[in-house]
């Protein structure tokens, strides 16, 4: 889940009686899943926390291009290199369509590069991890881009239009990259005895972030209740845990690779897996900016933007020298 | 040098030109000044990868000692490539990259644009696959170089600065030596001297436009397609080849 702990605003779930006729009328369209488009009216509420949602998507779409970006440039073959470049590139397409939805709600992409940049919108936990080896980028597919999947399929129903056609186009992507992420692992896992071993240690490194990406157990959260009753929250992030590790741990012993975990196993009456608890104190860690990467990672995002403010003044300042020309020639 | 032997290098030049400023592309991706040109460039160094396979396959088929593109490119050392100097200098700022940029592709353009009438029908198809993706490069790089030069004052300076500083390294592309020669003699390739003009009108065109002065002619940088680099290569090869030469034999 790349939005995690995304608050509404609110500290009750309105009940119906409570609602103005307005409110009443966009409940009413939201439960008949009737997509909610920009030029309607919607509650304030459920707009702000619209645009937290999809600009923390957006943020971590961005800011996960660094920890993949980190082996463009030393993967080991040309076909892997031109996958990694192309699923990056995908990445920053995927920020692209986010910010679009997002602006559709009031907001520019400028103010929300500006709250990324200063600290004050948050990403996904994940990306504040480092990629130590190569496996590090098949394990980022294959889990990361899996847990994502759980998501954001779900997402592709939300009832705000343009965020729920973003999630259609990103989702088609995202399952082609875990594709792409399960191969590479697979070559790592039948290659060498230190090419199954660095698959194993990404394994090791990965699996316990992968699960803090679907956030605390939210079944008490006002904020997520609120926010599924205005479905652009679908499920609760244990289901979505759940159905990652059920899903997941299958293909890790396919791999003939371990899940790090010694009290995970089968529970054949639940019909899912049992597992350990996540270390919660790493994960709020992590959100507060004392991750392994964070000041890497907004540091070199802030440079980039910083670095590049002269060429995107310049591109302006030369279109509307273009355009006062065509101008004075029509005149 | 016989026939097959200066193919072989030939084809080595078209690959490793693709293959490094590929490489040399790629490093913006998650650096560049928004988010449409981390696309766009990312766009660029895939067409040059692509490129790349292709022709240093057929380097490697012409050779016949069973080295495939990724064998050609991760395994060699500096002394054996041989790209432009041009294609391996650094990215510097955004202007260096563009003005590095067009100085290539409209060269690049041209190269391929006579080799898709070139008597060896492979090099014919890989260069008319490759003049598709490249036109639209030259596009690209030409219109950057106008934003940049005809832009703010910064980006002028900048420019003007980056078209000075990789001067040096055009001169190299114009001239022939016995490989050029003997793709010449066997109608495989264009004296590259005959790509000179057009490539100089070109850039008096847009310079002129972009409001930037052209460098005068001058000493000329030479040495890569003998494999005489700058040092800059043998950092880009460590990147490049660090799996491949940490784990030999490793399948990925």
């Amino acid at each position: 889940m790349y939005a995690q702990m995304v608050k509404t605003g609110v500290d009750h779930i309105q009940s119906k009686e409570e609602m103005s006729p307005e409110e009443r009328a966009f409940q009413d369209r939201v439960d008949q899943d009737i997509k909610i488009e920009p030029k309607e009216w919607m509650p304030e509420a459920y707009r702000k926390t619209l645009i937290r949602q999809i600009s923390q998507h957006a943020h971590s779409e961005i800011i996960g291009m660094q920890p993949e970006g980190n082996w463009i440039t030393r993967a080991p073959t040309l076909e892997r290199k031109a996958i990694l470049l192309a699923k990056v590139q995908d990445e920053a397409g995927h920020g692209l369509y986010l910010y679009c939805a997002a602006e559709t709600l009031g907001v520019s992409r400028d103010e929300l590069m500006e709250q990324l940049n200063s600290g004050k919108a948050k990403y996904s936990s994940i990306f504040n991890y480092p990629t130590l080896t190569w496996a590090d980028i098949g394990a980022i597919g294959w889990l990361v881009d899996g847990a994502a999947i759980m998501n954001q399929v779900p997402l592709q129903r939300c009832s705000y239009g343009p965020y729920s056609r973003a999630m259609i186009r990103i989702c088609k992507e995202e399952s082609f990259h875990q594709r792409q992420g399960y191969d590479a692992m697979t070559k790592l896992a039948r290659g060498t005895p230190e090419q199954k071993q660095m698959a194993q240690d990404a394994l090791n490194r990965w699996w316990w972030p992968s699960l803090m990406m679907f956030g605390p157990s939210d079944a008490e959260s006002v904020h997520s209740a609120q926010s599924m009753r205005w479905k652009i929250k679908i499920n609760s992030n244990d289901e979505l845990r759940q159905k990652f590790v059920d899903q997941t741990v299958p293909q890790a012993e396919y791999l003939g690779l371990t899940v790090p975990d010694p009290d995970l196993k089968w529970n054949a009456e639940r019909g899912h897996y049992d597992f350990g608890e996540v270390n919660w104190d790493e994960f709020y860690q992590v959100i507060a900016g004392n991750g392994p990467c964070n000041r890497d990672r907004l540091r070199t995002r802030v440079k980039a933007y910083e670095e590049g403010r002269w060429v995107r003044d310049a591109a302006d300042a030369y279109a509307a020298k273009k355009a006062g020309r065509a101008k004075a020639k029509a005149a | 040098m016989s026939g097959q032997e200066a193919l072989f290098e030939y084809l080595l030049r078209l690959g490793d030109n693709a293959l490094i400023l590929g490489h040399r592309l790629s490093e913006w991706c998650g650096h560049s000044p928004a988010l449409e040109e981390d696309l766009a460039l990312s766009n660029v160094a895939l067409d040059l990868i692509g490129q790349t396979q292709l022709w240093l396959n057929l380097a490697g088929e012409v050779e016949g000692k069973g080295r495939d593109a990724d064998k050609l490119a991760y395994l060699r050392d500096a002394r054996d490539f041989r790209n432009l100097l041009l294609v391996e200098q650094p990215n510097g700022d955004f202007a260096a990259t563009m003005a590095r940029q067009f100085y290539f592709d409209a060269w690049h353009y041209l190269l391929l644009r006579d080799l898709t009438g070139s008597k060896n029908a492979r090099i014919a198809e890989i260069a008319a696959k490759g003049l598709k993706e490249v036109t639209y490069h030259l596009e690209r790089s030409q219109e950057w170089v106008l934003r940049l030069g005809d832009g703010t004052e910064e980006s002028h300076r900048r420019m003007q600065t980056a078209v000075d500083d990789l001067w040096m390294y055009t001169g190299e592309m114009f001239e022939s030596d016995e490989v050029d020669q003997a793709m010449v003699r066997e109608g495989i390739g264009p004296d590259l001297s005959s790509l000179h003009e057009p490539w100089l009108g070109l850039m008096r065109s847009t310079t002129d436009e972009a409001t930037l002065t052209l460098p005068q002619p001058g000493w000329a940088q030479r040495g890569g397609k003998r494999g005489i680099h700058s040092e800059h290569l043998g950092y880009i090869l460590a990147d490049l080849q660090f799996l491949q030469r940490a784990y030999p034999n490793a399948t990925w």
